[in-house]
């Protein structure tokens, strides 16, 4: 289904402009396997793990990808951050049990995954959580989408694609493809 | 004032749902190798106990720091209530401190509402007299959906709650979210122990254990509160475990299934067998461990997910 106006958390919304279809996320995640593969040679014990809610299809895909290019131990997992964000009592938990982090990461690489890097706080907190299962060897980033304004010093290592917005536009990443919207009353 | 926990019937159904979800998450938490999240930090937990407790307090001053919240910790015992500080100026000063939620346990029935409307911080009953001990009741609901693996749900268990109901707070929390939950509840014991006036109750009432024995899924017993009565009311403890000590020969005589509880302290030897309290039948242990991820759900819920205050939207 292609992405349509509607709202989103009680504000109206419409498409600015859709920049990936479903074929280029395909494209995108199958890529950013072979990146992972090329980058992590010498040690093949991957953990993905996405972060609740948006990246964790594309770390579901991105883990079947992988398994498809290249033998290697991977293991999949998914993060809910809320308990560790400096803004959670405006965010409630996403739903019961989110978080499955079955594997010990204890010196694995760890692949954090999800769909859109903005502030980075997102990820500042996902950093903290995942040490909180071990340590593990390595940790990397991939995003499907960088679309800047970052306030801290977090950078991705696999990004499907960078695109420049505004502070006040929201990027909705879906299988079906990544559209930029924005609110009713800023359009003028 | 602001949201408080003070007995089972403040929270509504979808409460009570959000508060078992959140423990699942919170138990998932007490799973990782640093069993800790930042949820709560700069937030201060004090607990307030009047009354003598192991499992209830250091659960709660558990839960607390594993929400990365500071614990101050208040016992009557060296604190100025011996100098004939009033319970008022206590819970003052201790907000006052800086205290953002109150855990207090009190002798008295009603008391920790009564502090609750003195105070502008939430509050969690932690037991006050015979009225409500309401996180015991949502951890020993948490168990028992646990044991079951129902969803948040025990429709159709048969749980019999015996020996003293009429001095337990643990009685009445579980009588209100167990019947809530779809459960059967049974009161047994002597009449001396059973309230006079429980038409209003969703409960039956037995006095013959090994009558309804067969028929229960779950026999939860109860502690004798001997500090709480005279010697007029029981002459005899033995008298009263002849009938309702759970021995394991009454046990043989229960359903091959059914499960036992007790809230603790276990008095071993006089509402239940020694070798039953560690036997494979007994989740007493898995009580207490479920008490601290149902505390880190209870005191998230009040301070972290709105501040205490209900969103109709949960």
């Amino acid at each position: 289904m292609p992405p349509q106006d509607g709202s989103v958390s009680g504000y109206s919304y419409s498409v600015k402009a859709i920049v990936m279809g479903s074929i280029d996320i395909d494209r995108a995640i199958r890529r950013i396997a072979h990146e992972i593969i090329e980058r992590n040679r010498e040690n093949s014990d991957l953990v993905i793990v996405g972060l609740q809610k948006g990246g964790v299809w594309i770390a579901e895909r991105l883990f079947r990808s992988l398994g498809e290019i290249s033998p290697g131990t991977y293991f999949l997992g998914s993060l809910d951050i809320s308990l560790y964000r400096d803004d959670h009592a405006i965010r409630p938990l996403i739903e019961s049990s989110s978080t499955d982090v079955s594997v010990s990461v204890q010196g694995k690489t760890v692949i954090l995954v999800d769909d859109v890097i903005f502030t980075g706080r997102t990820v500042r907190a996902a950093l903290e959580a995942i040490l909180d299962f071990g340590r593990p060897r390595a940790i990397q980033l991939a995003v499907m989408i960088d679309r800047g304004h970052r306030e801290l010093p977090i950078r991705p290592d696999y990004v499907g694609k960078n695109l420049p917005t505004s502070s006040y536009e929201l990027v909705e990443v879906t299988p079906e493809g990544v559209s930029i919207l924005v609110g009713e009353d800023d359009e003028s | 004032m602001s949201r408080s926990l003070i007995s089972i019937s403040d929270l509504t159904d979808a409460e009570i749902e959000k508060i078992l979800d959140l423990s699942k998450v919170f138990a998932e938490v007490n799973s990782r190798e640093i069993p800790k999240v930042p949820a709560l930090k700069g937030k201060t937990v004090a607990t307030l106990f009047f009354e003598n407790s192991t499992r209830t307090r250091l659960s709660f001053e558990l839960a607390a720091s594993r929400l990365s919240a500071d614990v101050i910790t208040f016992s009557v015992a060296g604190s100025s209530v011996a100098k004939g500080e009033s319970l008022r100026d206590t819970a003052e000063t201790i907000e006052s401190l800086g205290a953002d939620l109150i855990v207090m346990r009190h002798p008295s029935s009603g008391s920790v509402k009564l502090v609750s409307e003195w105070l502008r911080v939430p509050m969690v009953n932690a037991g006050d007299g015979a009225f409500q001990h309401p996180t015991q009741g949502l951890l020993d609901a948490v168990t028992l959906i646990e044991h079951f693996k129902s969803e948040n749900n025990l429709n159709g268990v048969r749980i019999g709650i015996i020996g003293d109901v009429i001095h337990s707070r643990v009685a009445r929390s579980n009588i209100q979210l167990m019947s809530r939950l779809g459960a059967e509840v049974v009161l047994v014991g002597p009449p001396a122990f059973l309230p006079s006036d429980i038409s209003a109750w969703p409960v039956k009432v037995s006095y013959s254990l090994d009558e309804v024995l067969p028929e229960l899924d779950v026999l939860y017993l109860l502690r004798i509160q001997s500090e709480r009565f005279s010697d007029a009311v029981l002459p005899s403890l033995a008298d009263f475990s002849s009938s309702y000590l759970l021995s394991r020969d009454r046990l043989k005589r229960a359903r091959k299934d059914a499960v036992v509880m007790h809230p603790g302290p276990v008095i071993r030897g006089v509402e239940i067998a020694h070798e039953i309290v560690d036997s494979e039948r007994s989740l007493i242990r898995r009580q207490v461990e479920n008490g601290v991820p149902v505390r880190m759900a209870v005191l998230y819920w009040l301070l972290a997910a709105n501040e205490g205050k209900l969103d109709p939207a949960w």
